[in-house]
């Protein structure tokens, strides 16, 4: 089903949100928010607790509905009512409480909504298409006709990005895909978040850690209190991402590296 | 996950190319993974087997008829109307919801057959229908309360429990009672009507044969898609014991009147449910709203519609179980669907294998189940013990079952099993 979807070019721009906004009764989550993003690209969303990320990507997964503003996706502008319809539309998206069903194998979890032949469903295709996809991933699963349970986190993770990228959606977005992760893991989540990117996808990253960010991020757009604060590339200083993140270059960060910059300097 | 990717040059199988995993082949295989499982706390059908091990033991030496053929075969008869409902049961336990209505619903449905067919002379199929689509709407309204109220299943059932069951007393009028007509065809079908012989022994040969087709082209489809294939040796010990247990199950019950019409029909719906549960994508949906509602909501799947697809086809089911019931008693009372109905439904498919917890079951558990809570139900009956000890020890029962269900998905979790 791949091959006959029109692919957006490379660097051609996937999704286009202007002006959006988002309250939740008398507490405004999002406010004026611009992003792009185009084919082929990592865009990290940075920012503090609260500062808006989980809302923005609940809105562009069509769990919430934005209160102001536009989407336009491939230059049309959209409504995203449902999850349903952000997925048909070909945004994907792997929530950070990953949302797979423990009782229901490998298979059933990637084919989950999007079985082949619904009145007669062929186990042996989609099983055949799982290790595919499994593959190009370079994941590894021992088995996919083991439950969801028996699986350890990293391979949960793998399944859940290999699930997003099932139906292959012009945009994936990972909400904190290295959060619970060992070193090796996030690595090979890093890599495939490379892997998914030179596929032609246009990939949102949401991440608290700055390292993960920089190693795969083309641009970096940092959120705080709901609002746009500066877009920035791998390069940017880890100094000027905090201070983008926290507003101001006097924080709690540069607070502490002072004073344990003064400390060594006692010692001495 | 750490290991590198080396790809092996003899270009493994798909589902081959991790050497970490234990690959089961063959018989040994199969058996190793079989006792991997029952130590896991997954169970399957080992409650029922030893259940009923038990039970004829128990009886039989109490009682020697209890096992009898013809004692079987009315307890066939007795299976079926409790069986249809908790079929139904299934339905919503897996989803991990719960109706308690059923029992009133088909005291409903019998109440209605004999209004409908017995007083106004509609003719039985159309009383049939209209039987089986009032219990549509009551599951819809279930449905719809738990879909649009967020009400709890437990809470919206209850209540309608006590609502059919008033529904039931108010079209049975004053007399409270309706005979229905012994030559009729509906109380043949409860009382009388067997299978032929030669039927019933071409049916036993059935499920080993489709288990040999179903084994041999999914070796074919898998081998040619270049995944493992099982080998034909555990398919066919499965299709032979089967069949062996199935024909000798038809030659005792043809020792006395044979397989009643009404016993297959209720193993026909359960044939129907199972490939619905297993085959197609509605019984996936149904699985995965049961194991984690919010992970199928965010896959696509319209949770509501399935839930509410669940509740219709449990009143149904429920409903027709009270047709099923009028046949079999040739009355419609205002005893029917009440007392221990709808626990025995319940705890039917509990026995069987569905959890209460949601997400795991299948269609056979009702089959099973009903003959586990049929035989001790029958037993106590003929031992002529007063319904205060038969309602004691079915509650005993019960609670065991589902005691039993907890310790085994505790199991499970620790095992890293679902």
């Amino acid at each position: 089903m791949s091959q006959e979807k029109k692919f957006p070019t490379k660097g051609e721009v996937i999704l286009k949100l202007r002006g959006v906004g988002k309250q939740f009764g008398a507490v405004t989550a999002l406010d004026n928010i611009d992003l792009d993003v185009h084919a082929g690209e990592v865009v990290a969303l940075v920012g503090d607790n609260g500062a808006g990320k989980s809302t923005l990507v609940k809105v562009l997964a069509g769990v919430h509905q934005p209160t102001s503003g536009t989407i336009e996706y491939l230059g049309n502008q959209v409504t995203l009512d449902t999850p349903a319809t952000a997925l048909e539309m070909g945004i994907a998206t792997v929530f950070q409480d990953l949302a797979l069903c423990e009782n229901l194998d490998v298979v059933a979890n990637l084919f989950l909504g999007h079985e082949v032949s619904p009145w007669r469903m062929d186990e042996v295709q989609m099983e055949v298409r799982a290790w595919t996809l499994l593959q190009e991933l370079a994941a590894r699963i021992p088995s996919v006709r083991e439950p969801i349970a028996s699986l350890s986190g990293g391979q949960r993770q793998t399944v859940a990005i290999a699930r997003s990228l099932l139906l292959d959606p012009k945009i994936i977005m990972l909400d904190e895909p290295t959060a619970a992760l060992g070193v090796a893991q996030t690595a090979e989540v890093l890599n495939l978040i490379e892997r998914v990117r030179d596929r032609g996808h246009g990939v949102i990253l949401i991440s608290h850690n700055m390292e993960d960010v920089r190693a795969v991020a083309d641009r970096i757009v940092v959120l705080r209190l709901g609002t746009n604060n500066g877009v920035f590339t791998a390069e940017t200083s880890h100094q000027e991402l905090v201070s983008a993140i926290t507003g101001a270059s006097e924080n709690s960060v540069s607070r502490r590296a002072a004073r344990k910059l003064e400390e060594v300097g006692e010692d001495q | 996950m750490t290991q590198d990717t080396q790809t092996n040059p003899s270009a493994p199988q798909l589902d081959r190319a991790d050497t970490r995993v234990r690959h089961d082949a063959g018989l040994p295989g199969a058996m190793r993974g079989f006792v991997d499982q029952i130590k896991s706390g997954d169970l399957g059908m080992l409650p029922v087997a030893f259940g009923l091990l038990l039970i004829s033991v128990v009886f039989t030496t109490l009682n020697p008829v209890f096992l009898a053929p013809n004692n079987l075969v009315n307890l066939l008869f007795d299976a079926a109307a409790v069986g249809l409902i908790a079929l139904g049961v299934v339905c919503v336990l897996l989803l991990g919801e719960i109706d308690l209505s059923i029992g009133s619903m088909s005291g409903l449905g019998s109440a209605m057959t004999g209004v409908l067919w017995v007083n106004s002379g509609i003719p039985l199929p159309l009383t049939i229908i209209a039987v089986m689509l009032t219990g549509a709407c009551v599951g819809m309204l279930f449905g719809f309360l738990r879909n649009k109220f967020e009400m709890p299943s437990f809470v919206a059932t209850l209540a309608g429990l006590l609502a059919l069951l008033g529904l039931q007393l108010y079209i049975l009028g004053p007399t409270g009672s309706i005979n229905m007509p012994f030559t009729s065809p509906l109380v043949r079908f409860g009382q009388i009507l067997i299978m032929p012989a030669w039927l019933s022994y071409i049916v036993a040969f059935v499920p080993g044969v489709l288990i040999l087709v179903g084994a041999m082209r999914t070796n074919q489809q898998r081998s040619a898609a270049n995944l493992s294939s099982g080998g034909m040796s555990v398919a066919v010990v499965k299709a032979a014991v089967l069949t062996v247990a199935l024909l000798f199950a038809v030659f005792y019950l043809e020792q006395g009147r044979g397989v009643p019409w009404m016993f297959g029909v209720f193993v026909l719906f359960v044939v129907i449910l199972n490939y619905a549960l297993t085959r197609t994508k509605w019984g996936r949906s149904m699985f995965a709203v049961g194991g984690n509602a919010e992970a199928a909501r965010r896959s696509g799947i319209n949770v509501q519609r399935i839930r509410l697809s669940a509740f219709v086809v449990c009143s149904t089911f429920a409903a027709l179980g009270g047709v099923f019931a009028a046949a079999r008693l040739a009355s419609a009372s205002q005893q029917a669907g009440t007392g221990d109905v709808n626990l025995n439904a319940i705890a039917a498919a509990v026995i069987g294998g569905t959890s209460l917890f949601g997400g795991r079951g299948s269609a056979w558990s009702a089959l099973l189940g009903v003959l586990v809570i049929m035989a001790i139900s029958n037993g106590l009956t003929l031992l002529n013990l007063s319904s205060s000890l038969r309602y004691m020890i079915t509650g005993a029962v019960l609670a065991i079952a589902v005691i039993v269900d907890s310790l085994a998905r505790r199991s499970r979790a620790s095992h890293g099993r679902a």
